[in-house]
């Protein structure tokens, strides 16, 4: 069954995190990625953990072998002259090009938009870097943390009596990759349409401010109301309706909820119809902003919620229609019944850690399917993209070899 | 070079998004040229993303969600919600009644002129509508719809209801986030869910457009944004997956990159991000705080004692930290290579000179809710810049353009529908409450 990305050529010059999340998008949908990693060692994601028992290797990263599914892996040495032209000869044939080098690196390598333009003009190619090609913080360099920090949210996450904190893990650089993946498409159709491609600049920073992670939310409400999103462990007293995370039996669950309407759904989930039409707790100066009240409707509460386990509370309150979440942790997440009845985690085999659970479709297409090929060995295609594709003979690889080409 | 038109020019997107994650996916594709039409409702005011069509003065509590400019609802509140306005860029605002077969009619003829359908309403919503893609796509075969709702259209979980951060709770992110020395408790509410899942539907639908060129088919993509996002936490997943370890918060630290943290400056509640992700970083920093032995000590020889014994090296550098400007440690830092920067205030990043140096930031006018200064685009593309070319709309701002110009009523037809209730711009419950109003002044 044909995919939906079929016939799409990618060059991936991406490494670490961003980039390849945005490859493995366009990969896992159907395109052929050819991933171009450095004779040394390869993409530095294959010395990232978690490795599979614990054991450092360059072929059991977790990490490396979620983001580089269903791609092809060349070695390649870009400092040298037959390097940079094998690039050039993978452009000439290609649609898209994806990169993450800081802005000095691809102009030094003469590998700039405008040379690969002459090479093939329908080229989307899309950089991502922290702060873009241009501006003042261009050659800075950034982490996860600084991404968050600088995006604007991290100022509004945590407490307000403790330091801001950071979300988990490496979370906006793989936001970052999902944007990324949104707009290579869109440039790629546009040159599939008008016949030209074209150079994206995609800031890390930029994405972190614009993007719908609180960010706009929150640049926007200060500016209609004149007050900032604060750090806080609960969601400000807005109204009586329980917001934010309440324990439980057995660990805790994420409410939300904002409309005068929803009263009634937590009545019925504490099974306590009586207090639906109380007058006390219904009238507006009661029912909004009302610290005092509010604390009284919490310990109610409370003596409910010490009664039922994470997931109970969850299923009675969203069978009343209340937004809530139980707080799982990654053991919860492989045993959650939705998630298991979905059959959404996804064996794949691979030859060196054998048959692992990975993270399912992003999303599921009627008619073009999802794949699940593993990631590939460090030059697993060398042999497959120089010789059939290129022309390269097997006496050539071996010289390639020998002088660090490859 | 000049003179190409935007990417995606020419593409008409029915926009039936709620909330922040359906929006954020036509914002991307509207920055990137696609027509967006809103599907607005007199009959059913979209509370979720408009606001309610009737504010009451004591809902209007500060901070977070959504707010009116001043605090201020004004007659036509949905016309003035940041919630709406902060993703209402390019979009088209028409008003329609789904539930009488006259507007099924009317929004099966917008159906046969669109290319993408996208929404993210809860699951039964599209059912109870009677607008599934087994029926939009007898009307338009061409058509591409996708769903993103919190949880998916199958499984247990399918008519559950949820915000970003209740589906974060529930695929794990909020439990890898705590401080490390409390629980959930200590976390604030995040939204990665929506920006995740908007910026996924917006690759879905082009990846699902880019097929149609060859086989000149529509299809439909089911997405369930709590599935989406859990690739987000890869290293976490693949722990479990691969070693049954159950990961924890390692809270504002790192293990690759030692010390990491957030530092205290100089301000009320101002601080700074320092992450060093070398022995070199490690040794510029010990340099630059004028601690140069530091950098003979076994404790922090290398980046695995570093991060050992990062609790003694913390209050070495907040001491160092305090005093100073988190914008000039910023620069001094990262000019002696150490990664650097500073947590901004909402207040702060406006005028950050970077941003501004790239012409980030754009203002749009906005006749209900005055000027204010916007994100530009997060897609930078150099051939085709993209800007904000329209502000949000009002409600039913475009309906003649979308009646007359796209589904060819005439001007009486027009009319009649304007009787009928199907065209307008005010939501019927407001004007009820309006006349309701102004008879109660009259009588008293």
């Amino acid at each position: 069954m044909p995919t939906a990305l079929e016939g799409i050529t990618v060059v991936d010059l991406s490494h670490h995190i961003a980039g390849p999340y945005c490859t493995k998008l366009l990969a896992d949908y159907g395109a052929e990625v050819i991933k171009i990693e450095r004779p040394e060692g390869g993409d530095p994601a294959r010395r990232m953990g978690p490795f599979f028992r614990d054991d450092p290797h360059p072929e059991k990263s977790g990490l490396f072998l979620h983001l580089n599914t269903n791609k092809k892996s060349i070695t390649l040495n870009l400092k040298t002259e037959l390097g940079k032209k094998i690039v050039k000869d993978l452009v000439r044939e290609a649609d898209i090009l994806v990169e993450n080098f800081s802005p000095r690196v691809i102009p030094a390598l003469g590998l700039d938009y405008p040379v690969l333009e002459q090479i093939n003009p329908r080229l989307v190619m899309t950089s991502i870097s922290n702060f873009g090609h241009t501006g003042p913080y261009r050659d800075y360099k950034m982490s996860e943390i600084v991404a968050y920090a600088m995006g604007g949210v991290m100022h509004a996450t945590g407490m307000p009596e403790r330091e801001p904190i950071k979300l988990a893990l490496t979370v906006e650089q793989f936001l970052v990759g999902n944007v990324a993946a949104a707009a290579t498409m869109g440039a790629f159709m546009g040159a599939l349409i008008h016949g030209e491609g074209q150079q994206l600049d995609l800031s890390i920073m930029e994405i972190q401010v614009g993007n719908q992670d609180r960010a706009i939310s929150n640049l926007f409400t200060y500016q209609y109301s004149g007050e900032p999103i604060f750090r806080r462990n609960r969601e400000v007293v807005r109204s009586i309706l329980p917001g934010g995370v309440y324990p439980t039996a057995d660990g805790y669950v994420q409410f939300a909820g904002f409309q005068i309407s929803w009263w009634e759904r937590i009545c019925r989930m504490i099974d306590r119809p009586d207090l639906i039409e109380s007058e006390y707790f219904t009238k507006p100066e009661n029912f909004y902003g009302n610290q005092a009240v509010k604390e009284e409707v919490d310990a109610i509460l409370y003596e409910w919620l010490f009664q039922h386990t994470k997931q109970e509370v969850m299923e009675k309150a969203q069978a009343e229609g209340y937004l809530t979440g139980a707080i799982n942790n990654m053991e919860d997440v492989f045993n959650d019944p939705h998630l298991a009845a979905r059959g959404w985690f996804t064996e794949i085999d691979h030859p060196v850690t054998g048959a692992l659970k990975y993270p399912g479709p992003n999303f599921t297409m009627s008619e073009t399917p999802w794949r699940a090929g593993r990631a590939p060995l460090l030059g697993e295609h060398n042999r497959e993209v120089y010789c059939d594709r290129l022309g390269y003979t097997p006496e050539d690889l071996v010289r390639m070899r020998e002088q660090g080409v490859i | 070079m000049a003179g190409i038109p935007l990417p995606l020019q020419g593409v008409r997107i029915i926009d039936m998004t709620i909330v922040w994650a359906g929006p954020f996916a036509t914002v991307l594709l509207g920055d990137m040229g696609a027509e967006l039409i809103r599907v607005d409702s007199l009959q059913y005011p979209d509370v979720n993303t408009r606001g309610q069509p009737i504010v009451l003065a004591a809902s209007l509590v500060g901070g977070g969600g959504g707010s009116y400019p001043n605090k201020d609802p004004g007659p036509r509140p949905w016309n003035r919600s940041s919630q709406f306005n902060q993703t209402g860029r390019h979009k088209k605002s028409f008003t329609v009644d789904l539930l009488r077969p006259k507007g099924r009619e009317i929004f099966f003829r917008l159906v046969q002129q669109s290319d993408i359908l996208i929404e993210n309403n809860a699951s039964d919503v599209i059912e109870n509508l009677n607008i599934t893609y087994d029926v939009l796509s007898k009307v338009n075969p061409q058509l591409i719809m996708i769903s993103l709702p919190a949880f998916g259209r199958t499984g247990p979980y399918k008519h559950f209801k949820a915000y970003g951060a209740n589906m974060e709770a529930v695929i794990g992110h909020t439990f890898l986030r705590t401080y490390p020395d409390s629980d959930p408790t200590s976390t604030t509410g995040v939204y990665l869910a929506d920006a995740a899942g908007g910026a996924s539907a917006a690759f879905a639908v082009l990846a699902a457009l880019y097929r149609r060129t060859k086989t000149g088919k529509g299809q439909y993509i089911e997405m369930s944004q709590s599935e989406n996002v859990t690739h987000c936490l890869s290293q976490a997943f693949m722990d479990y997956s691969m070693n049954g370890r159950v990961q924890g918060s390692l809270g504002n630290r790192d293990p690759a990159r030692a010390p990491q943290g957030v530092y205290p400056s100089a301000g009320d509640d101002m601080w700074i991000t320092i992450s060093c992700g070398s022995d070199e970083e490690f040794e510029a920093l010990c340099r630059l705080m004028d601690k140069p032995a530091l950098i003979g000590d076994s404790r922090f020889a290398d980046s695995l004692s570093r991060y050992q014994h990062q609790d003694e090296l913390d209050p070495i550098i907040a001491t160092w930290t305090a005093d100073k400007d988190h914008y000039q440690l910023f620069h001094r830092l990262q000019q002696a290579g150490v990664t650097a920067g500073p947590v901004l205030k909402v207040s702060e990043v406006f005028d950050d000179p970077h941003l501004v140096s790239r012409s980030f930031w754009e203002v749009v006018e906005h006749p209900e809710a005055g000027a204010h200064v916007n994100p530009g685009p997060i897609i930078e593309m150099t051939k085709t810049p993209l800007h904000i070319r329209a502000r949000p709309p009002l409600l039913g701002e475009h309906n003649e353009y979308v009646y007359k110009e796209v589904l060819g009523y005439s001007e009486t037809e027009y009319q009649q529908l304007v009787e009928e209730d199907f065209i307008g711009d005010t939501y019927i419950v407001a004007r009820q409450h309006q006349a309701a109003t102004e008879r109660a002044r009259g009588s008293s």
